[in-house]
């Protein structure tokens, strides 16, 4: 039982790195536009879409 | 997005799709040997004679190899052969590095093919979904460890800016595995093969589902999330539905997750107050993930008539439905009283499998389908037949959970069902086990219904490929203008700070070292510190370490893979207490490395048998079971009555527990072997006395000191009765 003396500060350092990832994340400012990204996926490999329709 | 900087110079570059292709071929591969595995032990339950007499093909050592098939060869192929293609397109850039992408493939088949080559000969640490032993394990290690690197290198030379959602769940993925798995598999070799996790009891079972729970989340849901919010939209030719609900998801399940570990452990001798964190957690999650499968699913909005005409979008939406059905129903069971119904059932069993057949198994079909012609550059060679597999897919879940969810909740009710005297119902054991083999048989048929399905998949894609222009690129041109990268170390004028140490995700891949290094110190520590724990313990003058015979007939036990039938933990349940003695305790598995206490119980618990049972018994049983209980479905275990127990490793593994804690002495240590020798001696002259004829030298002796032993560790022998 005693693991659980090791197991929760680890689960506590595995959230802790996450938060500050998230923090990272914020200033870097990954989620000041949520918009764009999710339709800017749908727009990619235009070279080969360009060659299919060449074909 | 106005306020990025951008370089100006256009850019073009390629992408590497021949390792996704590779992938793609592994993921069908694997997908059939784990499903035709499946299929084979699902026939041993239904009929037992399928176990054949044969070591290496009995139910005990091959569903390990069907659970790892699955989980790390299907679905791990798949994982990568998604994040591969969906990576390099979202950052702009081909993946860092082609060598290390083809050790990884090349690696991780590697170990898929040497797992294959290690569980069948009983070469196994004994924890579910852990089972592979030391030199295994360590490979897994290396070369995971090389994917994130090639992975989050990749993220540092993206050209866009923003990092799209799946890629937070790819980093997630990467992270939350390395640590779980190095500190789940940390244990003592004491030979090439063979080795003692440095945990023992209560402590394993906790590490070890931590580990096993997560597996769930950051090998079968996190990545699969990831690919769901790239191939959704990409199927269906529009955006996700919302993408900051997309954020919150991912940012909501990384933190919730890695506390629902104990929900494995509710009504167990885990104290409480851990079994309730375990479960608060567990109900927590609901939210997110509904959050996410809702999110997948309204994706499809506005394109619903794809719904009728394309099977890729018809496998993506069941594939979402069903990740929505798994993540409620894994809350559901994770409440105490629901918990002591549904586990070690045949419930556990069809939640997991609507999760894996569904959730993974769906979203991993609709993606090759996807990829396939993509990759090689042509159309699909029958989107009938894919739609024919969709149905047989979806009919072969469909029988394989029900049979299921019928024989789970019959077993439950059966179990603790008691009379008006207060007496169990159905007290022998077998009584309901003969009552579900019929829903063996129907689960064995779904199975065959659901592979089915895949053949028919295998064809279409060798058809598709075969169709292919011969000439093949594996790779695909691109373009786009870089944003400009601010350094992470030194100054822009500096000549360290060249592409390679630009950009945050260097600041991750640090952390992510750092954190692992943590991970691991803290979980050694217990290590160096447990023989001090262990003699303060006022408990030790009744706990007595196993004798070597014992330990040696428990290292058999592990081989066979007995766990994955029998139970070792009589919950605080009164249908437990009832029908298989007093509650265990910490102190009942306090020396077992590893814990065994199981998932379930397609047998009865073993936790309390020592002395319940005559020598005789085991002897009678262990070699045709049938015999002894009528309608058992057990194999027989003909091959330890001929193999000889290795007398001559027993002072190796005494010395390699002692110095994991265990209160072995000096003498003990040196006089091992003499002392497993005369006290199978014993048990030997005891049986043949009876009429029995063996010799002490055999393997079933051994077992037979183990299960003797078992439960009475503090002289409580043979339960409550």
């Amino acid at each position: 039982m005693d693991i659980i003396w090791y197991l929760v500060p680890s689960a506590l350092l595995i959230g802790a790195g996450f938060v500050a990832i998230f923090i990272w994340a914020v200033r870097n400012g990954q989620f000041e536009d949520l918009e764009t990204p999710a339709v800017r996926i749908l727009f990619e490999e235009k070279l080969n879409n360009e060659k299919e329709k060449q074909k | 997005m106005k306020d990025v900087q951008e370089t100006g110079t256009l850019e073009r570059f390629s992408y590497d799709d021949g390792v996704v292709k590779k992938f793609t071929i592994a993921t069908i591969v694997w997908a059939v040997v784990a499903f035709l595995v499946g299929i084979i032990i699902a026939m041993q339950l239904a009929y037992h004679p399928l176990n054949t007499g044969l070591p290496w093909f009995s139910f005990g050592r091959l569903r390990p190899l069907h659970t790892n098939a699955a989980i790390f060869a299907f679905a791990g192929n798949a994982i990568f052969a998604g994040i591969y293609y969906s990576l390099q397109r979202l950052c702009k850039a081909r993946m860092f590095s082609d060598k290390i992408s083809n050790f990884h493939f090349w690696g991780w088949q590697l170990i898929i093919v040497s797992a294959a080559l290690t569980l069948p000969f009983g070469i196994t640490q004994g924890k579910e979904y852990a089972e592979l032993e030391w030199p295994i394990d360590i490979a897994i290690a290396v070369v995971w460890v090389a994917f994130g690197i090639n992975m989050l290198m990749t993220v540092v030379q993206r050209r866009v800016k923003h990092i799209y959602v799946a890629i937070w769940f790819y980093i997630a993925t990467f992270i939350t595995v390395a640590v779980l798995h190095v500190v789940n598999a940390l244990s003592m070799p004491f030979t090439m093969i063979k080795s003692y996790p440095i945990y023992a009891g209560v402590s394993d079972a906790l590490v070890q589902w931590w580990y096993g729970h997560n597996a769930v989340a950051f090998f079968l849901t996190t990545p699969f999330l990831g690919l769901m919010y790239y191939f959704i939209p990409k199927a269906v030719n529009r955006p996700v539905y919302s993408y900051r609900l997309s954020v919150v998801h991912f940012w909501t399940i990384v933190f919730i997750y890695i506390w629902a570990g104990p929900h494995h452990l509710l009504n167990t001798s885990v104290p409480d107050w851990a079994q309730t964190v375990g479960m608060a957690f567990s109900v927590m999650l609901w939210i997110p993930s509904w959050g996410g499968m809702i999110n997948g699913l309204m994706t499809i909005r506005g394109a619903w008539d794809k719904l009728r005409t394309e099977p890729i979008v018809k496998f993506f939406a069941l594939a979402a439905t069903f990740y929505g059905m798994s993540t409620f129903e894994g809350p559901l069971l994770s409440i105490k009283s629901v918990n002591e119904l549904g586990h070690y059932t045949d419930w556990i069993i069809a939640h997991v499998h609507a999760g894996a057949l569904g959730w993974n198994g769906f979203l991993a079909f609709g993606m090759i389908y996807y990829l396939v012609p993509k990759l090689w550059g042509t159309e699909l060679y029958s989107k009938r037949l894919a739609n024919v597999h969709f149905w047989t897919a979806t009919l072969g879940i469909i029988i394989y959970v029900m049979a299921m969810y019928v024989s789970g909740i019959t077993q439950g009710l059966m179990w603790r069902e008691v009379d008006m005297a207060g007496k169990l119902a159905y007290p022998d054991f077998v009584q309901t086990v003969i009552r579900v083999v019929p829903l063996y048989w129907i689960r064995a048929l779904g199975g065959v219904v659901y592979l089915a399905g895949t053949l028919v998949m295998v064809y279409n894609v060798y058809k598709t490929v075969k169709a292919a222009p011969a000439t093949q690129t594996n790779e695909t041109i691109d373009e786009c203008v870089p944003y400009v990268r601010k350094p992470l170390f030194g100054q822009a004028g500096m000549k360290l700070s060249h592409r390679v140490l630009e950009g945050a995700p260097m600041l991750l891949a640090a952390l992510v070292v750092v954190m692992i290094g943590i991970g691991s110190v803290i979980s050694l520590a217990p290590m160096w510190m447990s023989s001090s724990v262990v003699e303060a313990n006022y408990h030790d003058a009744m706990v007595k370490p196993y004798t070597p015979l014992q330990l040696a007939g428990r290292d058999l036990y592990v081989r066979e893979g007995c766990y994955t039938c029998h139970s070792q933990m009589i919950r605080k349940t009164v249908g437990d207490v009832l029908r298989f003695g007093a509650p265990s305790t910490i102190e009942d598995s306090k020396y077992d490395r590893p814990f065994q206490w199981g998932s379930k119980r397609i047998g009865p618990d073993l936790a309390r048998e020592g002395s319940k049972y005559p020598d005789l018994w085991h002897f009678r049983h262990m070699r045709n079971p049938q015999e002894v209980v009528n309608g058992s479905i057990m194999p027989s275990y003909g091959w330890m009555y001929k193999e000889k127990i290795n007398f001559g490793l027993m002072s190796k593994k005494l010395s390699v527990m002692k110095s994991l804690g265990v209160p072995y002495g000096d003498e003990d240590v040196i006089n091992a072997e003499s002392w497993a020798r005369e006290e199978a001696k014993k048990i030997a002259d005891g049986l043949n006395a009876e009429g029995a004829q063996i010799t002490e030298d055999r393997e079933i002796i051994a077992l037979i000191a183990y299960l003797q032993k078992l439960g009475t560790v503090q002289g409580v022998a043979g339960g409550a009765k």
